[in-house]
């Protein structure tokens, strides 16, 4: 699956620069001739997948049960090894310097002084051996170990009748859920997996797991935090995945 | 003399706009993780790249349940499938489909379905449904995990949605074929009339 998966990340982000680019030239060639029928159906279609996604991130906030718990399973079941993913590929894997790590927070908090590894490791700690189902189909079952999100979010003082959570990370990458799912009691800051400290390719030293939502929402090397009302995208988000992303 | 009531024909073509896309977009979807051997080829997908497909499919989703919602309602409280699907006997349905294979299948009044497109056209609404249910769950597997879990789950339900999408397809391409065999049931989809 690992193989399989890293084959089809490298072809599928190629995909995405490609159009990228290909959409930056299209506005360009569109600006430039100031006209161009083609373009603008295209970025009428766009704009009606865009609006329809927005409107199936609020059916999803709807179907939402903050009291519904994904289901748990027992070890046997857990998935050896537990696959790799990210944007690029697993040599591309940073290395966090554990000794120097500071948890940054920000926005609608009262508390806001860096958390240290081992203050963070002093917290109490809870786990859970739930599915990671990707959004491109594949599943796999892990345990993690960490802290409560909720927990944390109010050890912090953080302003839980705010929107959304945002979430920053080491490699660039970027996210962000509803408060709703982040107050989900399997919610969760993660520090383990598999009862071990998180190798650096599973996100070291910190990963948010939120088993009610897609893989690319569980966001790994996270740096800094920030509670908000101001929607904040997310890396995948922002290139047309779907927000909400909830299961 | 009418065949085809305006709410069954307005339905069927935005079922045929609705399934087009669900099926290109999905085809899409399952080449990020393919569960057979083989892959869609590309030029016969719709999206351009996987989050592409899942905007078009989780759009075109909400065309398709409306659709078949209102048309499943019609065809129930009107007594429009009592009337033309029903009743279905397993031995005819055998006897049509060999009348069909020797090419001596009749359809000549077109008001009354023979027992081959009864058992079609009913399979096809019963895998229409199956689409939707197993689609719920892919969708949502945590919010749905209570009748998931009598589908096989989430991995169970992506096989089960596969499938029923094949025979789907099966469906509309032997519909497809014997339309083009019996050419007059064409324009009887548009205008409701056939010319006895």
């Amino acid at each position: 699956m690992n193989k399989r998966f890293e084959a089809f990340r490298t072809g599928e982000v190629k995909r995405m620069e490609r159009r990228l680019f290909l959409k930056q030239s299209l506005s360009f060639g569109a600006l430039a001739l100031l006209t161009g029928c083609a373009i603008t159906e295209e970025e009428k279609v766009q704009d009606v997948l865009m609006r329809m996604s927005g409107w199936n991130d609020e059916v999803q906030g709807w179907l939402f049960n903050p009291n519904r718990l994904a289901p748990e399973f027992p070890e046997s079941r857990i998935t050896r090894p537990f696959p790799f993913n990210a944007y690029y590929s697993e040599q591309e894997v940073i290395d966090v310097d554990g000794g120097k790590y500071k948890l940054e927070l920000g926005g609608m908090v009262k508390e806001r002084k860096p958390w240290t590894l081992p203050e963070l490791y002093a917290l109490p700690q809870v786990t859970q051996i739930t599915r990671h189902i990707c959004v491109e189909g594949w599943s796999a079952i892990g345990s993690w170990t960490g802290v409560r999100f909720s927990d944390f979010l109010q050890r912090i003082g953080a302003d839980t009748t705010a929107k959304y959570v945002g979430f920053e990370c080491a490699d660039g990458y970027y996210s962000s859920i509803d408060m709703a799912s982040a107050l989900h009691p399997q919610t969760f800051l993660t520090f383990k997996i598999s009862d071990e400290i998180l190798a650096p390719k599973y996100g070291y030293p910190l990963k948010l797991r939120i088993p009610t939502k897609l893989g690319f929402k569980n966001p790994k090397w996270i740096t800094a935090m920030f509670v908000t009302n101001r929607f904040p995208g997310g890396f995948w988000e922002d290139r047309g995945y779907n927000w909400f992303g909830g299961v | 003399m009418q065949v085809h009531p305006l709410l069954v024909r307005v339905a069927h073509w935005i079922n045929v706009l609705a399934v087009l896309v669900m099926i290109s977009s999905g085809w899409r979807i399952y080449n990020a993780d393919p569960l057979f051997g083989f892959s869609f080829p590309d030029e016969v997908t719709l999206g351009g790249w996987l989050a592409g497909a899942l905007q078009w499919h989780f759009a075109a989703m909400w065309l398709f349940v409306v659709n078949g919602v209102v048309y499943v309602a019609y065809g129930i409280l009107s007594g429009h499938f009592r009337r033309k699907l029903l009743p279905i006997s397993p031995l005819a349905v055998l006897r049509d489909i060999a009348a069909a294979f020797r090419g001596k299948l009749a359809h000549d009044d077109l008001t009354v379905y023979n027992a081959a497109q009864r058992a079609a056209y009913l399979a096809l609404v019963l895998l229409l449904i199956l689409l939707v249910a197993t689609g719920l769950v892919l969708w949502k597997p945590v919010q749905f995990y209570w009748y998931g879990q009598f589908i096989g789950d989430y991995e169970g339900a992506r096989f089960l949605h596969f499938f029923a999408m094949a025979g789907v397809g099966l469906i509309v391409v032997v519909h497809v074929v014997m339309v083009a065999l019996v050419p007059r049931t064409f324009p009887s989809m548009f205008t409701g009339r056939v010319r006895i």
